[in-house]
């Protein structure tokens, strides 16, 4: 689960982080309002989209010569020029589209339903701070970088040198040993050395006890002052542990994510949205890459990503059928299952099922392998369900291309 | 041969008395006889477990009194996601020498802590989220349809459960069988990564080829084709087909398996697919093909 860098600042500061006060708006109604409670001189005004890119972003009703996603301003009357301005509009970045060639108003953006606006900070120095799991050490990790307020991978793929990873012992926690690491890596000195010593301590604690899966600061600034501060947070949580973060779950803003997906999380499928026109239904994470892969070899693109899981239902497989059905972007259904848990004849009930309530308008191939494969094509076969049988994967990819592309 | 489990492992069922348990502890029992010797659960000790065939099983309070009673030499997990990890610890601190965890849905910081005290025990862990490690004939432990498969020569091992089973129906068809399949699991803080079972591989006489499914995210797979290629220059080397789900997943995305994303311009398949080929891996474009592909490279 993502969330806004309002909420990852306001959890960061729960924990004690150094965060500059900042009002969130969810309306326009309470822009003045916002802007007036802060006291200048300088006012940031920042889109809450859950999308990387913000400053260098471009709203698409204000076309490509107006300022971008995140705006700062010297007087409270631009600040509300600025979010009156911003709000509502749509932005587009390099992360909602990465076609950058592409015409403004022809490129995906999000709807800017929320606006920050803070506390403007005397910035003397950006650094790159984020805590993540070391996939390779199975640790959680520090990565620490001078090159703040840029695009991280691509000081990565430029200038690798100059990220350190700094992995932490679950045991042993942020020692003093790794703070004097992260103080070097970032060239730390006098009151932002001091400051390091309760920061990263804390980023560590906020990111393990409210089982984050990644804590971005990007930039980390060191003030005029020598202080530290967190400037902009990314946060994203482990959907796995949601059921000991029930609290969290209220920072969830469902208008930044697909309807489908909503839908799919109510039944526990793990579905993601995709661009293409074939419609996927699957048994398994890897089988439904995989037939993401085989279709786009054939030529073709796929709608959606579909597991339905091992221990799935009647009922289940029906809500998976209907929400791939429900999208109008669909010309073709590939349903794949190699039964292991799975049994075939609840695939072949729940999609029969499902035509009976929604009907079917487009091509369905099914391939059915594995557990119960047998009585689950009769069923198929048995039922009024117009379906195209597939021997394998292979012929089923290539049966459902035919039948889209013509 | 086989690798890990064969007809003399002992298995105890942390997690039997559910429902999923339940199921797959009665396929396993019905699997050339499995030897599932007992369940364990904290406050049902001293009870039975009673499949649906008439089967039963001791359930005893704790993993330790369970091996301390049966001989036990392997475990394998149920327990849903809330109390998998104090379930692996619990096996861990027990010695128990080849732990299994099925449970998808474990939290990662769980798997952080249970990692750094797996490295200093002497159990072996595989998993979590995965289908579990079959023998053909001997021992199945975990999920997997036991009738797909056929005692040969191939290892099989993968990050995905049912392109496991692909590769294991296909191996099936073409007549090679397999010596044991192995799902090392979906997540991306695990007990047993493809290096670890490949080594395996290597050293065992009855696996005469190999088949490793990886998938996008991490960098496993190119640690894996690493390794092959060093010890092919020792000259320790089978033939092996490699597959990479994940071609089209788009950056960002977490694709079902909490380990499959393509994050910080990392983990992408064609860099796996690359490396693959330059270990002299035999690279299947379709899932579909893995069977015909080692046929290919076998009689090439």
């Amino acid at each position: 689960m993502n969330i806004h860098e309002y909420q990852a600042k306001q959890v960061l500061k729960g924990y004690g982080a150094p965060v500059a006060d900042g009002v969130p708006i969810l309306s326009a109604d309470h822009i003045d309002k916002a802007v007036d409670s802060l006291p200048g001189p300088v006012w940031v005004v920042k889109s809450q989209i859950h999308a990387g890119g913000r400053g260098k972003g471009k709203f698409k009703e204000l076309g490509a010569d107006a300022k971008g996603g995140v705006r700062v301003s010297f007087s409270a009357e631009e600040a509300k020029a600025n979010a009156h301005e911003m709000f509502g509009n749509t932005l587009v970045t390099k992360q909602t589209d990465p076609n950058e060639d592409a015409p403004l108003t022809e490129r995906t953006g999000k709807q800017v339903n929320r606006l920050y606006i803070e506390d403007g900070a005397d910035i003397e120095r950006e650094l790159y701070c984020s805590i993540l799991v070391n996939r390779e050490t199975g640790k959680v990790a520090f990565v620490a970088s001078t090159e703040g307020g840029m695009d991280i991978e691509a000081v990565a793929e430029e200038t690798p040198d100059k990220i350190h990873t700094i992995d932490v012992d679950h045991s042993k926690g942020v020692t003093d040993a790794i703070v004097e690491k992260l103080i070097a890596a970032f060239k730390l000195e006098d009151a932002a050395a001091e400051d390091a010593k309760s920061l990263f301590p804390t980023l560590y604690k906020a990111f393990t006890e409210t089982d984050m899966s990644l804590l971005e600061v990007n930039p980390l600034i060191v003030m005029t002052d020598g202080q530290l501060r967190v400037l902009d947070a990314k946060v994203s949580f482990d959907n796995n542990a949601e059921f000991r973060q029930q609290d969290l779950q209220d920072l969830r803003d469902l208008t930044e994510e697909d309807e489908k997906e909503i839908e799919a999380s109510k039944y526990d499928l793990s579905y993601v949205a995709l661009d293409g026109d074939i419609g996927c239904m699957v048994n398994g994470a890897g089988l439904a890459m995989s037939t993401m892969d085989i279709i786009k070899l054939y030529g073709a693109e796929p709608a959606n990503f579909l597991d339905v899981g091992g221990g799935a239902t009647t009922e289940k497989v029906t809500a998976a059928f209907k929400i791939i059905t429900a999208d109008p972007k669909v010309k073709g259904i590939l349903v794949n299952i190699f039964g292991g848990i799975m049994r075939c004849d609840t695939i072949a009930e729940g999609v029969v099922a499902a035509v009976k309530d929604v009907g079917l308008k487009v091509p369905l191939v099914v391939r059915l392998e594995g557990t119960k494969v047998e009585e689950g094509k009769k069923i198929l076969n048995e039922s009024d369900v117009d379906v195209t049988a597939a021997d394998d994967l292979d012929d089923a990819a290539q049966k459902i291309v035919r039948a889209v592309k013509g | 041969m086989s690798i890990l489990i064969d007809k003399n492992t002992k298995v105890i069922v942390q997690g039997l008395t559910g429902k999923t348990g339940t199921f797959h502890t009665e396929q396993a029992l019905a699997y050339h006889g499995t030897q599932m010797v007992a369940g364990t659960h904290p406050k049902k000790g001293g009870t039975q477990w009673q499949g649906a065939n008439g089967e039963t099983l001791p359930i005893f309070a704790s993993v330790g009194e369970a091996k301390e009673a049966t001989g036990a030499n392997a475990s394998v997990i149920y327990v849903p996601p809330p109390g998998a990890a104090a379930a692996i610890e619990e096996a861990i601190d027990a010695e128990i020498p080849l732990i299994v965890a099925i449970t998808e849905g474990v939290p990662v910081l769980d798997m952080v802590r249970v990692k750094e005290k797996l490295d200093k025990s002497k159990s072996r862990l595989i998993g979590p989220n995965c289908p579990g490690v079959l023998t053909p004939d001997e021992c199945k432990i975990g999920i997997m349809p036991g009738s797909i498969f056929k005692r040969g020569s191939v290892g099989v091992l993968s990050r995905s459960g049912t392109l496991t089973y692909e590769a294991v129906f296909q191996t099936t068809n073409v007549g090679l069988g397999q010596t044991t399949a192995v799902g090392i699991g979906g997540d991306p803080v695990k007990g047993t990564e493809f290096i670890d079972v490949l080594e395996m591989f290597l050293a065992d006489d009855a696996t005469q080829s190999i088949i490793m499914i990886g998938e996008i995210g991490g960098s496993a797979e190119e640690d894996a084709a690493q390794f092959l290629a060093d010890e092919a220059k020792k000259g320790r080397s089978k033939p092996t087909v490699g597959f990479v789900a994940g071609r089209t997943a788009p950056p960002g995305r977490t694709m079902g398996h909490a380990g499959a994303v393509i994050s910080g311009g990392k983990g992408g398949a064609e860099d796996k697919i690359e490396a693959m080929k330059a270990a002299n891996i035999r690279v299947s474009d379709s899932p579909a093909k893995l069977g015909e592909t080692l046929m290919d490279l076998l009689n090439s």
